[in-house]
This record gives C-alpha cells, sequence and structure tokens, in this order.
C-alpha cells in the first residue's frame, strides 16, 4: 500500500513548510488515474498525524478527473482508467493529459502562541 | 519517504552488499542532513527516533484573547426574544489570526528528481538499466539468474535485489557470480529511487554493463515510482489470470515490454495466451511481448536479442 509512505511525504512536506506554525488545513489534488486512492490517503492521514505538529488538522482532497488526447486524431476525451478507445477514430493510443497528479495545493496555519 | 531525501523513514528499509556481508540501514537515524525550501530557508533535520538534542514534539497551551468577543447583530430592547445556537458562535481557534500558503508542491517530486540523477548516472557511463516488475511468484528470479548464466559471457551485469525481507533472492543471484546487493524495504511495498541510487553506490557497476533491478513482487506499487530505469520489464506469467493486464493497467502501461513466462505450463492451465496480449495492447498500444520459459528455456533467445539490442543501443 504506496498510500502509506506517499501520506508520510506529505506530512513531512508539511511540517517542514509550516517551520513550526500550527496546521489547520491541508489541501490535496488527486488526480482519478494517479493510482492513489483518497480513501487510503485519508485513512493514513488520520492515523499518522497525532503526536505530530499536524494533530488535529483537516484534510481537504479534491480529485481531478482523467482526460486523454488520441494519439491518431488529436480528439481528447474523459478517462476513467488509464487507457481507452478514442470516440471518434477507435484508436488505442491514447495519451494522458490529466488526472494523473498527486499535489499538495495549500495549507491552512495558525502562529503557534 | 521523506520528500528531501528519499528516506522511508518508518518502513526501516536496510541494503546488504553481498560481498561483503554488511548491512547498513537506508534509513539512518543519525543522517542529519540540510536542504533548501522553495523560499530559499534552509533546513536541517534527521529521521528516525528523534533525540534530545532535537526532536519536534505536541504541546497543549491556552490561546488567551484580550478583547472580547461580539457577535455580528445589535440587540436592542426592542428585538424579538431569541437564542444562538453554538454552532453560529465563534470558535476561538476561529477567531485567530490564520493565513493561507499556496504550495502546489508535488508529492513525489522529489523520487523523481533522485530518478532523473539516476538516470544521468546511467547514460554517462552507458549502463543499461532495467527495473523487473511482476507480482510474487511470477518467476522474476528464475529468469533473472538464467539470464545471467546464459549471457555472463557477452555482457556485464549488476543486480539490485528488492524483497521486504530475507537474503533469498540475492543469495541466487550470487550463486551465478554476479554483483548484487539486497534491498529490503521492511514494510515497504516498493523500491524507490534513493535505494536505487545507495545501491549503485554500493555496486559501482562498471560502464557499457547491465543493471539489473529485480522490484518488489507487486503490481501496483512500484508502477508509480521511477527509479531512473530506461525501461519497466513486467514479467507475467501463465499460472495467472489472462486478464491481468486490464486488472493491473497502471503497470502494463508504464512497462516497455512483457515477459510472458512459463510457457512450458500452457498444456496444464487455462490461459489464452493471444487474449493476453490482446489486453496488454489495449492498454498499452506500444508494448512488446516476449512468450518465454525461464525453465525450458523456450523462447529466451527473443529476450535476449531485445536485451544485446538495447545494450548495442547505449554503444
Amino acid at each position: 500500500m504506496h498510500e502509506l509512505s506517499i501520506t508520510q511525504t506529505i506530512i513531512d512536506t508539511v511540517i517542514e513548510a509550516a517551520q513550526g506554525a500550527s496546521v489547520r488545513r491541508i489541501t490535496l489534488e488527486i488526480g482519478e488515474l494517479s493510482a492513489i486512492l483518497p480513501d487510503s490517503i485519508q485513512f493514513c492521514f488520520d492515523a499518522c498525524i497525532p503526536n505530530t505538529p499536524l494533530a488535529g488538522a483537516e484534510l481537504d482532497i479534491k480529485t481531478i478527473p482523467g482526460r486523454g488526447r488520441c494519439r491518431t486524431c488529436g480528439h481528447e476525451m474523459p478517462l476513467d482508467m488509464p487507457y481507452g478507445i478514442c470516440d471518434q477514430c477507435d484508436s488505442l493510443a491514447i495519451d494522458i493529459v490529466a488526472g494523473q497528479g498527486l499535489v499538495i495545493l495549500s495549507m491552512e496555519t495558525v502562529p503557534c502562541a | 519517504m521523506c520528500v528531501t531525501c528519499g528516506c522511508s523513514d518508518g518502513a526501516e528499509p536496510t541494503l546488504t552488499n553481498l560481498a561483503t556481508g554488511e548491512t547498513t540501514s537506508l534509513a539512518d537515524p543519525t543522517a542529519e542532513h540540510t536542504h533548501t525550501l522553495p523560499n530559499g530557508q534552509t533546513l536541517t533535520h534527521r529521521h528516525g527516533p528523534p533525540d534530545n538534542a532535537s526532536h519536534a514534539h505536541n504541546h497543549d497551551h491556552g490561546h488567551d484573547h484580550g478583547h472580547d468577543h461580539d457577535h455580528n447583530h445589535p440587540h436592542s430592547p426592542n428585538d424579538p426574544p431569541h437564542s444562538h445556537p453554538d454552532s453560529q458562535l465563534p470558535t476561538p481557534d476561529s477567531r485567530l489570526p490564520h493565513s493561507l500558503h499556496t504550495l502546489e508542491l508535488n508529492v513525489l517530486a522529489k523520487n523523481d528528481l533522485i530518478a532523473a540523477q539516476n538516470r544521468g548516472w546511467f547514460e554517462g557511463r552507458d549502463v543499461l538499466a532495467l527495473n523487473l516488475v511482476s507480482s510474487p511468484g511470477a518467476g522474476k528470479t528464475t529468469l533473472l539468474t538464467q539470464t545471467l548464466n546464459d549471457l555472463k559471457d557477452r555482457l556485464s551485469f549488476a543486480v539490485i535485489e528488492g524483497d521486504q525481507a530475507t537474503l533469498h533472492d540475492a543469495e541466487r543471484i550470487r550463486a551465478t557470480g554476479c554483483g548484487v546487493v539486497q534491498v529490503n524495504t521492511g514494510t515497504g511495498c516498493h523500491l524507490e529511487a534513493e535505494m536505487v541510487r545507495r545501491g549503485v553506490q554500493t555496486l559501482q557497476p562498471p560502464a557499457h554493463s547491465v543493471l539489473m533491478i529485480e522490484n518488489v513482487g507487486n503490481l501496483v506499487c512500484p508502477a508509480l515510482f521511477d527509479l531512473g530505469e530506461r525501461a519497466k520489464v513486467a514479467i507475467l506469467s501463465v499460472t495467472e489470470g489472462d486478464d491481468k493486464p486490464l486488472k493491473y493497467p497502471h503497470m502494463f502501461r508504464a512497462s516497455q515490454i512483457m515477459l510472458l513466462n512459463k510457457i512450458d505450463l500452457l498444456p496444464y492451465v487455462s490461459f489464452d495466451v493471444d487474449r493476453c496480449i490482446a489486453y496488454a495492447r489495449q492498454v498499452n498500444p506500444d508494448i512488446q511481448v516476449f512468450p518465454l520459459s525461464a525453465t525450458s528455456g523456450e523462447g529466451l533467445d527473443h529476450w535476449y536479442a531485445w536485451l544485446l539490442d538495447q545494450v548495442n543501443t547505449l554503444k
């Protein structure tokens, strides 16, 4: 389950970026073709943050739908798997153009008293 | 994985040099290191259990306010009687000053950066690095030992073995006379670029050699982590379902070739080779497929021809 090591990376990144401030909310963007499950990230996050500077922080996950572009005719289409068939020319050569990312968009901090 | 150095803290990965028997931790708690944040600030940290000199901790503290809390509408004697539900009252926390920081950080960026460094190291020395991926039991190690034995007079090989635990596979590789290090990922389910970087430092594969990286048996997680390899080589055996490429599309899409292993068992199992290849090409139209058997030797010549051709393109 790669989500655990990925969640630890997210937590480390945010702790470093917060520079000692308390973090109240983190917003993530997860592509639907990224092979990363938002529910698993949420589960791992809740399990990992107690006893860290992120204790009590909320995780807000935005999902990005998959999109592909046909290498043969250039048509763009939604994708719900990391492959597909062009609905214009039936080509299987589809490049993924959106939905593979995993990005920490932002964090909301409160200064430590 | 640490975004800064790639260490998989918590997973306790180790690297064992089969030539010396020496085992080192890949998450060395004493390895304090420094890096620079996007805003230019320099931070120093270490992995593993915190010590007394430098550690993060949580503490409870109250926030005192030196002012009264106001409600957002005036009250007058003429107001009708009403109450304020608690949920409409500001909580102490929400009244604290807070700020929104835009980060837009790619979580896998650090792994990808180390992978790019690995790739540069390989290209600079004409080393062909291949990432062998499969589910457990597909026959990766048998195929690898057969390949080493058959081609060791023509090519120079080095091997990084990845498993959660044991030195079993590395010992099988060492028996062929090939240089090998074993990475034990502990709880980790895949190799990361930093593990390969450390393995390469130990192995020092010579110029014009082939570095075989045998990943942890797993068709999901290794697909996400670039190691700096020239190509992923997916190994699928006919004792598995012929629809595996559709069930694990990320891995078969990420692989340049698919070795369909154990074809000597086809008379005894229900496995449609043509259907499997069609599924693989549905996921990845460019994938090359070589049906073979590492134990009987059938079809190995096509795989060897591909390997030699790849090596020749480096020179």
